[in-house]
Formats: structure tokens, C-alpha cells, sequence
């Protein structure tokens, strides 16, 4: 294993306002990295900021190479994707069209392939290949995000809160899917506010508290952590 | 009024209607993917025009030295943003990339013209003139900008606008010329007498529009070109550079200038200053449009031109202000009856 990306004193502000402070992490090739924290951590300004959507102030490489001066297009053709939090999708097109232009720096010769790929992972799209994006349930949209970053074969692909305002037992199938990925060997940084689903599934952990990385490690024993039990299982563990 | 009147002035409508009607999809097409209102549209139109008029005489057009300029402005801030980094070989790299098609383009068009080759290779050598200035303008003017408000855009815009006017007046001259028609004659139906370049300009319009809606609906740099329209930030994180996305609307307007330029060159006469109004009309009709959708704007354009040719008849004084008051009822009525989306920052 060695490292695919590498994160280094990342900073990023929004005028006065340090939403990220001196984050430094890794994400491992192959492996599944989680980044968990409480709302306006900084947790999706961090992602931003790798994928390149944010000035930033630090480094940022990503397999061997210094993405100082790479926009956030080129990122995406190195093998980065990111599906956001607002998922971000063309609303007035179609599920295909979507689904298409993700792979849009790949070439219109591997949209076949990529295409029987993420309708065998999510079967639910191709029933609904017509269909516009802005019509498709919570769920059909999470899925259309990733599917559409999917599309691009990443090597890194970025989550930021997949489960959000899902229920249950679509967050199960989701999170089940990024373990499958996982072990087709896609890395993969995941953001997640249901802090212990996203710990089950992770092979490393990182907790940001105020824009800074606070503790990290195995994502197995940082979900016995007393600490992070108190703080972030706790009213999990009440509920379930 | 009787029968026959109306039907000239339906005709006569109809075909303004078609020419703003291409104004109208070039200006919804770079708004939606730039946000830019591109006023200096029209002068795609009349530098157009002025090059065929000039070329068909065989005389050498002042858009060459226009692309050249602009050329020469696109290198040079391409290259300022590479030396910044500090890669003098990159620099000298993207200054080549913009100078040399344009520096091409200038010579076939010195060494062409004189031949007077005739009408057809006049067109494609003025939309080898005028086309590439699209992107140009693009990259000196707008591409520094690319986040700033709507606002600052049409400033932008309008600066470029009056720069592009004054270089005119250099470049082409006060005078005013028309050229010949592409197609000539004209025939009977029924009561009304029909030209062959009115024809020509329908079906040329019709043909565009059908060639645009396939280019958004097929291929898959159409579609990138939406997909930057309807989510910014979505577009990038599919790896669509905004910038080529901005160029690519900007040529495409330029080409549809070129387009309405051999249309209208012919029925009348183009000052290096008549883009203005010409594209006043075009943005009349995209607003009434409501600047988003294509079917709109071309219906709104449609009625834009009938409205001025009947105005034209009963009260020709008024003519343009009746064109251009029309767009306060409208922009009333819209403002009552749509209900606000914060979406679009
Ligand atoms: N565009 C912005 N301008 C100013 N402040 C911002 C902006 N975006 C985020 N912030 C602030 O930065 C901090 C971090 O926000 P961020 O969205 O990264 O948090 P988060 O960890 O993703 O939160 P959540 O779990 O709620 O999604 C917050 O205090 C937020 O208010
Ligand atoms: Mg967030």
C-alpha cells in the first residue's frame, strides 16, 4: 500500500473565517479513509479544497504529483472525483445525458462500458434512464451523483455526506456500495455525518473539530475511542 | 389597410423577425453559459457584413487587422498568466497557440481577395475572419472575469462594445455599403411578390435553429455546453473546463453573426455602427424570451419583427420606440406573474 493522496497543512478561508486549519491526511490506495465531525467542522471545505473548487493555502498531491497549480477539470482527468453534498447535477437533463457526461474527459467511446458498470451497480438508474434529473427522489439523485462520478473511473473518489437525508436502508445500500468499490480498488474519502456507519465501513479515521484534525487512526479503534463514543456515537447509540 | 399591404408586412416582418431571431439564440446561448449579455453581438453582424462588402470588391477587409489585434491581446495575457507562474517556455508555447491561426487566417485572406474567387469563397473567408474573434474577444475581455457578478459581465460588455465600434470606424470607415444578393430574383404567389434571398434568409434560419437544437440534443460537447448552463460547478466537477466551454458559446456566436450577416448584408445598408440596434432588437427578443430558452426567444423575435414592420406602416416615426417600449409590459407582466428562484446566484 502507499499513499494516493497526500494532504498537507491545508488551509482554507473564507475571508476572516478559518473554516479548515492546518489539515494534514492521507488516504491510501485501496483503502477507505473517513473524515467525521461535527456540522461546519470544515469537512466539506476540505473536500472542496482537494478537489481543487477553493483556494487553499498547503499541498496537496495525488499519486506523486503537486496539484498546486493542476484546476479542478484537470483533477478530475488525473482521477479525481468528488460527488458534493449538493450533488450538483444537471436537473433539466436526463438520467443518460447526466450519466454521460461524467465520463465526458474519458471519451464518448468508453461511455458504453462505464455505463453497464454503474446501471449493474445501480439497476434503478437504468429503469429510469429518461427520466430528468431534478425529478428523481433523494435516494435516485445520491445515486445518480455517484454514478455520474463513477462514470469517470476515478481512482479517488470523494463523498461528501452520501447518506444525507436518506433513509436507512438506502444509507445501508449506499455504504455498501462504497465498500464494493473499495474492493475493486478504488480509494475513497468519505465524508460522513452518521459517524458510526461511515467508522464500520473505514479502514482509516480522521475527526475534525473546528477546521482542525483533531484525532486520527484504524478506524477500528478510533470508534472505541471514549472520545469519539461520547461525542459523535453516543446519540446514535441511544437511537438504534 | 388592405389584404395585400398586410401580407408585405407579414413578409417583411417574418424576415426581420428571422435576423433578430438569430441575434436572439446567439445572445440566450452565451448568456447561458457564460452569463455574459453579449452586446457586442451585433458587431459580429456588421463586421460581417462590411468584410463581404469589402471582399466582394475586391478590396482587403479592416477585420483583418481586428483579428490581429485581438490575437495579439489573448497571446499576450496568456502569456502574462504563464510568466507569472514562472514557465517562460509555457508563455511562449500559448502565445504560438493564439497568433498563429490568426496570423494564417490574415495571409489566405490578403493573398485570396484580390482573386475575387467569388461569393462562396467570401464566405468562408469571412467566417474565418470573424468566427475566430469570438473566442479572442472571450479570452481579453471576459475570461478574467468568469466569476464576477451579471453586473460587472454587462459592464464588461458594454466597454467591449463601444472598444469594438470605435475600432470600426478605423478599420471600415464612416461609409455605409450593402452587398449583392446571394440569391437573385424573385417570384409571384399570389398577391405577393417573394425574393429569393428572403427565402434564403428563412430557410437559413430554419436550418440553424434545427442545427443547434441537434448540436444541444446529440453530441456530447453540445450537451457539455448545457450542462455548464444549468450547473456551473457541476460541469467542472465533470472535468468541463469553463473556459473552453465560453469560447466554444463565444465562436458560436460569432458564427451565427456570420451567418446573419449573408443574410441581411443584402437588404440593407450596414454602418460600422449598425450593430447596435441591430442587436438591441436581437436582445429585445431574448429578454422577451426571458433569456433562458431558445423556443422563446425565437417566438419573442418572431414577434419583435412583425411588431416593427406594422409600426413601420402606421406610425414609421415611432418605429423603433414602439419596438423598444414593448419590452416593459412584458418585463411587468413577468415580474408579476413569476415566482422568484434564488436559485441561480
Ligand atoms: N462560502 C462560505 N462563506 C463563508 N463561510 C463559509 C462558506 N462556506 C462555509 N463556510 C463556513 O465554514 C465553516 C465550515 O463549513 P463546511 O461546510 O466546510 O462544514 P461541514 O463540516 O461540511 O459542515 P456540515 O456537516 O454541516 O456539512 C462553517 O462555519 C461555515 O459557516
Ligand atoms: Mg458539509
Amino acid at each position: 500500500m502507499s499513499a494516493l493522496l497526500e494532504v498537507g497543512d491545508l488551509s482554507v478561508n473564507y475571508g476572516r473565517v478559518e473554516a479548515v486549519r492546518a489539515v494534514s491526511l492521507t488516504v491510501q490506495s485501496g483503502e477507505i479513509a473517513t473524515v467525521i465531525g461535527a456540522n461546519g467542522a470544515g469537512k466539506t471545505s476540505l473536500l472542496a479544497a482537494i478537489m481543487g473548487l477553493l483556494p487553499s493555502r498547503g499541498r496537496v498531491v495525488f499519486d506523486g504529483q503537486d496539484l498546486v497549480r493542476v484546476p479542478a477539470e484537470e483533477r478530475v482527468a488525473m482521477g479525481i472525483s468528488l460527488v458534493p453534498e449538493q450533488r450538483d447535477l444537471f436537473g433539466t437533463m436526463s438520467v443518460a445525458d447526466n450519466l454521460a457526461l461524467g465520463a465526458f474527459r474519458r471519451g464518448r467511446a468508453e461511455i458504453p462500458a462505464r455505463l453497464e458498470r454503474v446501471y449493474a451497480l445501480f439497476p434503478r438508474l437504468e429503469e429510469r434512464h429518461r427520466q430528468e434529473a431534478g425529478t428523481l427522489s433523494g435516494g435516485e439523485r445520491q445515486m445518480l451523483a455517484m454514478g455520474r462520478a463513477l462514470m469517470a473511473k476515478p481512482r479517488l473518489l470523494m463523498l461528501d455526506e452520501p447518506s444525507l437525508g436518506l433513509a436507512p436502508l438506502i444509507v445501508r445500500d449506499i455504504l455498501q456500495t462504497v465498500s464494493e468499490l473499495r474492493d475493486e480498488g478504488v480509494s475513497i474519502l468519505l465524508v460522513e455525518q452518521n459517524a458510526r456507519a461511515a467508522l464500520r465501513i473505514a479502514d482509516h479515521g480522521y475527526v475534525m473539530e473546528l477546521g482542525a484534525a483533531t484525532m486520527r487512526g484504524p478506524a477500528a479503534e478510533l470508534a472505541a475511542d471514549p472520545r469519539v463514543a461520547e461525542i459523535y456515537l453516543g446519540a446514535a447509540q441511544g437511537m438504534s | 389597410m388592405d389584404f395585400t399591404i398586410a401580407l408585405f408586412l407579414i413578409q417583411d416582418g417574418i424576415i426581420n423577425g428571422a435576423i433578430y431571431a438569430l441575434l436572439a439564440v446567439a445572445l440566450v446561448l452565451v448568456f447561458a453559459v457564460t452569463r455574459v449579455i453579449l452586446i457586442p453581438q451585433g458587431e459580429f453582424v456588421t463586421f460581417a457584413g462590411l468584410s463581404l462588402a469589402a471582399m466582394e470588391t475586391g478590396g482587403v477587409p479592416g477585420a483583418v487587422w481586428l483579428l490581429l489585434v485581438l490575437a495579439t491581446g489573448a497571446a499576450v495575457m496568456d502569456a502574462g498568466v504563464a510568466l507569472r507562474e514562472r514557465s517562460p517556455v509555457k508563455a511562449a508555447r500559448l502565445a504560438m497557440w493564439n497568433l498563429a491561426p490568426a496570423i494564417a487566417i490574415a495571409a489566405a485572406v490578403l493573398i485570396l481577395v484580390p482573386l475575387k474567387l467569388g461569393l462562396a469563397v467570401n464566405v468562408v473567408l469571412c467566417a474565418a475572419l470573424i468566427v475566430p474573434m469570438g473566442p479572442y474577444l472571450y479570452r481579453v475581455a471576459f475570461q478574467p472575469l468568469a466569476d464576477a457578478s451579471v453586473l460587472v459581465l454587462l459592464i464588461a460588455s458594454v466597454g467591449a462594445h463601444l472598444a469594438l465600434t470605435a475600432l470600426g470606424l478605423v478599420l471600415f470607415g464612416a461609409e455605409g455599403y450593402r452587398t449583392s444578393p446571394v440569391v437573385s430574383g424573385s417570384f409571384q404567389i399570389g398577391p405577393l411578390f417573394v425574393t429569393g434571398q428572403s427565402l434564403l434568409v428563412v430557410g437559413a434560419t430554419l436550418a440553424l435553429l434545427a442545427g443547434l437544437a441537434l448540436f444541444f440534443g446529440r453530441t456530447l460537447i453540445g450537451k457539455a455546453l448545457k450542462a455548464s448552463a444549468i450547473n456551473r460547478r457541476g460541469a467542472r466537477l465533470v472535468g468541463i473546463p469553463t473556459m473552453l466551454s465560453g469560447r466554444i458559446a463565444f465562436a458560436m456566436a460569432a458564427a451565427i453573426g456570420v451567418v446573419s450577416a449573408v443574410l441581411v448584408a443584402p437588404l440593407t445598408t450596414l454602418y460600422y455602427d449598425s450593430g447596435f440596434i441591430i442587436g438591441l432588437k436581437g436582445f429585445v427578443a431574448a429578454i422577451i424570451g426571458g433569456l433562458g430558452a431558445y423556443p422563446a426567444a425565437v417566438a419573442a423575435a418572431l414577434a419583435v419583427g412583425l411588431l416593427e414592420a406594422f409600426s413601420s406602416f402606421w406610425a414609421s416615426a415611432f418605429k423603433e420606440v414602439i419596438v423598444f417600449a414593448s419590452i416593459l409590459p412584458v418585463l411587468l407582466w413577468r415580474s408579476l406573474t413569476s415566482t422568484h428562484s434564488d436559485e441561480e446566484d
